[in-house]
């Protein structure tokens, strides 16, 4: 059984190129252009990993972080940050959320696939 | 393995353009107040999804660039920063700069540099004018970040996860794994935490080890980041040391290193983090010392930057292909289907025809007829877009020229959804602007002047489109000065377009201000005083088959009515005859159809012949001669007289009879064949026949060439 | 004779690729042929809609189907005595190329005959000939069925220069 991402971000470029690097590794892709739409998405299935913008009109990444790890499903799945920043407040946002870790933008495909692959394992 | 991704630039370049007209519009929005809290953050939004993006591409300019703008942009969304006005005028500039490099970037040049960095270092004045002191915190934070990493056999690593841990989805037996791949672990687990098998909560750690890492053989020696990194993700959920393995065994007491190491490790990791796979980071911290560090990266052979991005904006309106709504493509499938049965529903009848079928023949006819006509309407409906496209320049135009010329302007725009046909629009964008243009600087006064007459400080200009009948309606208002009467009066008597005794009624004066060479500009102003008159958007306006008119009043403002047909291709049009010819003449160009009283024919100088239509004479133009065909009658007075507007003047078209009037679709003569003068086009008649559509100005002027009729034709016909 | 359309519509079948299809066609008692590639319909005379201020050999303009299509007549284009038209008019519509773009033209002629082979080495260059018909749009001539045949250029025939030639005054 392939493992399943939500990838969310509110870039369609960045989705695509998301969804594109991750199917290529084989992996199975669903995406979501923001907070409340993954939120929707997630209620009705699993996934393995989300990995998420953090800005993002709607529902931003740090509350969809929330809002995930409230879900009984989604106590333990890993939810990587998709952020350009540096700074580490956003980051700590996202770790009190109950983000997993991060993934800095701009990735680099094959880096973005070691983390992942990391992650899930 | 390598991922190509350059196949997603294009996607990006065009989602970047949309994030640009956000970002504009925002900034007005912001900059004009009538902005709520959302639209703060969606402009950082944009802001920061092209830089995003930029890196990945590895534009490395527009990312620099951009990140400058979203640093702005970030504090005033959090409230560290007020929005200024200044502020905001920095990062419109902005915005044309991005314009730039992302034409750049969309054509593989190198960008132009020099206005780059010139606002770049605007905006980094604007930052540190607010006296950032974080991003130097930052700064700093990084340049520390050489850290010795001193090789070493191995490490000690003390783990010991706070008991929350595991909420963040992150899996100690995953972290493991990864310091197992980086050379030979030894692990012992201190299990005095664990409580009693009741109390035991299995979302909890209770949990520390002591794990011992060695290089060996194939790994090599094991850098201290790299250990670093796989737990960088916890590091605030756990207590961590990782110190270097001697050759003493250590201590196998249960004691973790506590507070003690933890906060001396968390700044260096956090500032090794920064370091790792983030390469734009040092890029960014680049950018925000010296601004000189960015032309070093891009080094640059001038490129038409300019040039591109006026090509900008002609790429979204003037390619050669439309977005049409899934809805309308709907439409006209049903509407063919209905055609379909129409059709076959008449083909069976003419299988089997009698006579006494003919109610059922005329219905089926009078079916096709409205089939055909839905879509007719259904397909002109495809090359129409919503104004907006054309409406969309001009809050960023009013906002600029308001400024430069030191007027307080609001613009609003009303019916920006009302369609009209794409070439249409493409056509009537510069006669819009000048008519704005106008308004700006003609109309509206400066803000003493208006306090003074009592009006607000503040002038307003208003947009407003919408359909009436089968044409648009576009009306340009201001609430300014108004047109001022007397001075065009005079004006046109000095230029001796009119005399004081023509007595005009004060909308002929006003409508003065269209006639070429008229201009009652005393300065010429660079914003609309540049030759490009009033009659030139008459004239553009005309070719597109409409016409513009003006409505004013002194003291109170202006207001230009341009109307223009719903598309190019269909003519109202009034079929004449002459002789046994067909031929339209556009409704828009008639004034008025009157029969011929032959004592108002008078000769001028023997050779022209004029028409006197109440007080006035205008000339009359004997269209069988022009275009030299049988006329149907000799007798002057069974002719009707068309009266018409061409070029800047009237003129009497003489023609045997007026037949229908009729929607006419205007078909190229010049596909096949050639332009010809006097005739704008053909089209084909209900009978299948084809028909010539004559060009008003183009006639009047072959009409003054045409050696006059013999004089003794002109007996004949006066007795006839 | 046989149907003119399905003369036309057999051409596919023909394939010696040592010739060239030709539609033949009389004009005032010669015959003169055209590349058959270029013919895209044979039409009976119908009403055309004059032009104003163009050459009289230009007859006007008609419907085809919905595209505006000029038609030349081509006796006057040739000064050769007019006839009235009649049910045996014959209208060949042709594709013209163009140094800008290419054209649908139609030429008025008294009767299509039919469509040949002509083999390439069996076309001889027409010789200066004092005549009716320019050498400039003459291809070369031919002989089919013992009779002589005028190959006519028809881009060079057709072609806007030769379209703009100022009316002439009446003889």
């Amino acid at each position: 059984m392939p493992r399943s991402i939500l990838a969310v971000d509110d870039s369609t470029s960045m989705r695509q190129m998301l969804a594109f690097s991750l199917k290529g590794a084989g992996y199975e892709v669903e995406e979501a252009a923001d907070g409340q739409q993954a939120l929707n998405i997630a209620k009705t299935r699993s996934f393995d990993l989300v990995l998420s913008d953090v800005n993002m009109p709607v529902m931003d990444g740090i509350e969809l972080i929330r809002q995930l790890r409230a879900l009984p499903t989604y106590k333990y799945t890993p939810i990587l940050m998709l952020t350009t920043e540096a700074g580490t407040e956003k980051k700590m946002e996202g770790k009190n959320a109950g983000a997993t870790g991060w993934i800095v933008k701009p990735f680099n495909p094959d880096q973005l696939l070691n983390t992942v692959k990391r992650v899930l394992g | 393995m390598s991922i190509d991704l350059s196949q997603f630039k294009q996607s990006f370049l065009e989602e970047s353009d949309e994030g640009l007209d956000v970002l504009e519009s925002g900034l007005l929005a912001l900059d004009s107040g009538t902005a709520d809290d959302e639209v703060i953050h969606a402009v950082f939004r944009a802001a920061h999804s092209i830089k995003g993006g930029a890196g990945t591409f590895s534009l490395t300019e527009i990312a620099s660039f951009t990140h400058v703008m979203e640093t702005l942009l970030d504090e005033m969304r959090d409230g560290r920063r007020a929005i200024s006005k200044e502020a905001i005028n920095v990062l419109l500039n902005s915005v044309d700069v991005l314009r730039e490099l992302l034409d750049a970037a969309r054509d593989d040049v190198p960008p132009e540099m020099s206005r780059v960095n010139e606002i770049q270092a605007k905006l980094e004045a604007v930052l540190n004018a607010g006296n950032n002191q974080a991003t130097e915190d930052k700064q700093e934070a990084e340049t520390e970040s050489e850290q010795q990493e001193p090789e070493a056999d191995g490490w000690v690593i003390k783990f010991h996860p706070h008991e929350h841990m595991l909420r963040t989805g992150n899996d100690t037996v995953r972290m493991f794994k990864e310091l197992a791949a980086l050379g030979d672990l030894e692990n012992r687990v201190n299990l005095s935490g664990l409580p009693e098998f009741e109390h035991m909560d299995p979302e909890l750690s209770y949990l520390s080890w002591i794990l011992h890492l060695k290089k060996n053989e194939q790994q090599g020696a094991i850098d201290k980041a790299v250990i670093e990194e796989i737990f960088e993700w916890v590091e605030d959920d756990c207590d961590l040391s990782i110190e270097p393995l001697t050759s003493e065994p250590d201590d196998t007491s249960t004691s973790e290193q506590n507070d003690s190491p933890q906060p001396a490790e968390i700044p260096v990791s956090e500032t090794i983090t920064a370091a790792d796979n983030v390469i734009p980071i040092t890029g960014e911290s680049d950018a925000q010392t010296v601004p000189s560090k960015v032309p070093a990266a891009g080094v640059q052979q001038p490129a038409e930057a300019q040039q591109k991005s006026s090509t900008r904006k002609k790429k979204a309106t003037e390619t050669g292909s439309i977005r049409v709504g899934t809805d309308k493509i709907d439409t006209l499938i049903n509407m063919v289907g209905e055609l379909v049965i129409t059709q076959s529903m008449l083909s069976q009848m003419g299988e089997d025809f009698s006579m006494d079928k003919i109610e059922d023949l005329r219905e089926g006819l009078a079916q096709l007829e409205r089939n055909t006509r839905e879509l007719q309407e259904s397909v002109m409906r495809i090359r129409m877009l919503p104004i907006s496209s054309s409406f969309q320049r001009f809050p960023r135009l009013v906002h600029d020229l308001g400024q430069k010329m030191n007027k307080k302007i609001e613009l609003k725009m009303f019916g920006e959804q009302t369609e009209l046909d794409k070439t249409v629009m493409e056509k009537i964008g510069d006669p819009l602007v000048h008519l704005v243009r106008n308004s700006l600087d003609h109309g509206i006064e400066d803000p003493q002047t208006r306090l003074a007459a009592g009006k607000s400080e503040t002038g307003t200009i208003t947009l407003n489109a919408y359909h009436q009948g089968g044409f648009i309606i576009i009306e340009i208002s201001d609430d300014g000065a108004g047109l001022p009467r007397d001075k065009l009066l005079n004006k046109a008597i000095e230029k001796g377009l009119v005399t004081e005794q023509d007595n005009l009624p004060d909308e002929k004066i006003y409508d003065l201000i269209f006639h070429p060479g008229f201009s009652t500009v005393d300065q010429i102003s660079d914003i609309s005083g540049r030759g490009v008159g009033m009659d030139v958007v008459r004239k553009n306006i005309k070719e597109l088959g409409g016409n513009v008119d003006v409505r004013t009043e002194e003291g109170r403002g202006t207001t230009f009515t341009i109307r223009l047909p719903l598309t190019l291709a269909i003519l109202d049009g009034q079929l004449v005859k002459v002789g046994n010819e067909t031929y339209i003449i556009p409704l828009v160009s008639i004034i008025e159809s009157l029969e011929i009283e032959t004592d108002n024919i008078n000769t001028i100088a023997g050779t022209t012949e004029v028409y006197k239509m109440r007080d006035k004479y205008i000339p009359l133009v004997r269209l069988y001669e022009v275009f030299d065909v049988q006329p149907g009658t000799h007798r002057l007075q069974d002719c009707l007289l068309v009266v018409v507007e061409g070029d800047g003047g009237k003129a009497g078209i003489l023609v045997d009879d007026l037949l229908s009037q009729q929607q006419v679709v205007i078909k190229s003569l010049e596909t096949n064949y050639k332009r010809i003068q006097g005739v704008s086009g053909a089209t084909i008649l209900g009978d299948g026949t084809v028909a010539l559509i004559l060009d008003m100005s183009g006639l009047l002027t072959l009409a003054k060439e045409i050696e006059p009729v013999q004089n003794y034709q002109n007996q004949t016909y006066a007795n006839g | 004779m046989s149907d003119i359309q399905d003369i036309v519509g057999e051409l596919d079948a023909l394939t010696d690729e040592n010739a060239e299809q030709y539609l033949t066609f009389v004009l005032a008692g010669e015959e003169y042929a055209i590349d058959v590639l270029r013919v895209r319909e044979i039409k009976g005379w119908d009403k055309v809609t004059t032009l104003p201020r163009t050459p009289d050999y230009l007859q006007g303009v008609i419907n085809l189907r919905g595209t505006i299509v000029p038609i030349v007549d081509l006796r006057k284009r040739f000064n050769l005595p007019e006839i009235a038209y009649g049910p045996t008019t014959v209208v060949i519509v042709l594709k013209v190329f163009g140094e800008e773009h290419d054209r649908i033209m139609g030429i008025i002629v008294d009767a299509v005959s039919d469509v040949h082979n002509l083999k390439y080495d069996s076309i001889r260059p027409a010789p200066e000939m004092k005549g009716y018909v320019d050498n400039r749009f003459v291809n070369g001539l031919a002989t089919i069925n013992n009779k002589m045949v005028v190959l006519m250029d028809i881009d060079a025939l057709m072609s806007s220069a030769e379209m703009d030639e100022v009316e002439q005054p009446a003889a």
